[in-house]
């Protein structure tokens, strides 16, 4: 029971990015499209579910002074896997994350759920929380690049939708209306969770 | 030199082309004093690790440097986030022995920087330009510091915006970082007007 809660609060509840405001920065420059925001999520969630795994393994042997370097060596090695994988196996889709895979070992979600939850938790739940995380990221890159490669360019996974009829809105495709669209699903989301809406 | 100056600051800004940084920009605008102490130690720590890494990349990761056929290169993500967090734990306490009021007022923000995106992003892209607009250590310092005002003139603007919005009757789910993130979008979109400057 306690696992599933673990696992369904992260989703909407909690969701890291919109509730909690964490790893904006690698999450809104990579929603273009939809094929690079559904790698990226992936490799979020695969990071944040083995380092919450390793450091909860590690908790008890680590001495709190030094942790914050231990932490960030866990994750700079599974972003260097994720990276060199990407690289190997997806080099278009690991081209168009560029900076942004390496950015990973900087996104708050990492970090915070290490510092918030592993290391207070058994290794099950830590992974459990981390995966969970994940895909509450994920789940925010997808509807914010289903809404720009739509709009954008009229296109889905590169597939025409909108038929010809349709002028692509490139305006879409700049930065900034990524941060318009994550503001307006805060705003629908907190329309319907009153206790999260400040005073 | 002057070109990546202006560059580096206005056109590509960390925060509206690249949304580097963000998670600390929306958690510390709220007021005009912190988000000038944390905009200054950002620009600090950057215009030390941008050069001090373009070094590291130059004269140790670059392909065939320490030996034919030795390519360190997938070793980046891991060197550039240990000189970071070294360097920050440095200046930490560097500032807290030799001035403490200083470090009263950054304090509570050095750890932050760490895991702050911009420092690490700056790093990185500094690692791709490398040979095409950077190319010696007095181009990375000015990169590095163009980076920095660039985040430190952002998130100081935001926080004198979200200083005079306390007064206005923003819908209650928009309240926080509902209307921070359509704010940041609009501003991005203003300081599009700079793309295309040359000098």
């Amino acid at each position: 029971m306690k696992l599933s809660k673990n696992f369904t609060n992260p989703l909407a509840a909690n969701n890291p990015i919109i509730v909690q405001i964490l790893g904006i920065c690698s999450a809104l420059a990579v929603t273009v499209k939809l094929e690079p925001a559904v790698v990226m999520g992936l490799s979020v969630i695969f990071v944040t579910a083995f380092s919450n795994l390793i450091m909860s393994l590690l908790r008890n042997g680590v001495p709190s002074r030094i942790r914050i370097i231990v932490q960030l060596v866990v994750i700079a090695t599974l972003v260097i896997v994720v990276d060199q994988v990407l690289k190997a196996f997806m080099y278009d889709v690991s081209k168009q994350l560029s900076v942004y895979v390496g950015l990973i070992i900087t996104n708050c979600i990492v970090m915070g759920r290490v510092e918030a939850f592993a290391l207070g938790n058994k290794p099950m739940d830590s992974f459990i929380d981390g995966i969970a995380n994940g895909i509450g990221y994920a789940l925010i890159l997808i509807i914010v690049a289903f809404f720009r490669e739509l709009f954008g360019s009229g296109t889905l996974f590169g597939i025409q939708v909108l038929g010809d009829w349709y002028t692509p809105n490139s305006l879409m495709l700049f930065p900034p209306m990524a941060l318009i669209i994550v503001g307006c699903i805060i705003w629908v989301h907190r329309s319907f969770n009153k206790d999260l809406q400040e005073k | 030199m002057l070109n990546l100056f202006i560059n580096s600051m206005l056109i590509e800004n960390m925060v509206f082309a690249f949304f580097f940084g963000m998670c600390s920009y929306i958690a510390v605008s709220k007021s005009v004093k912190t988000a000038l102490g944390l905009g200054a130690a950002v620009t600090f720590v950057m215009v030390m690790t941008v050069p001090l890494n373009y070094l590291l990349q130059v004269y140790v990761l670059s392909p065939d440097v320490l030996g034919e056929g030795i390519d360190l290169g997938f070793l980046s993500f891991i060197i550039f986030i240990a000189v970071i967090a070294a360097f920050v734990q440095l200046v930490e306490m560097i500032v807290e022995k030799f001035a403490p009021a200083l470090y009263n007022q950054l304090g509570i923000f050095l750890p932050l920087i760490a895991v702050n995106c911009a420092i690490m992003g700056g790093s990185l892209f500094m690692q791709q330009m490398v040979g095409t607009e950077i190319n010696t250590v007095g181009d990375s310092i000015v990169y590095g510091l163009g980076s920095g005002i660039g985040w430190w003139l952002a998130i100081v603007m935001m926080a004198a915006i979200r200083e005079k919005i306390e007064y206005s009757h923003v819908p209650a789910a928009l309240k926080g970082p509902g209307i921070t993130f359509i704010i940041t979008g609009l501003m991005g979109i203003a300081f599009m007007i700079f793309s295309g400057v040359q000098l």
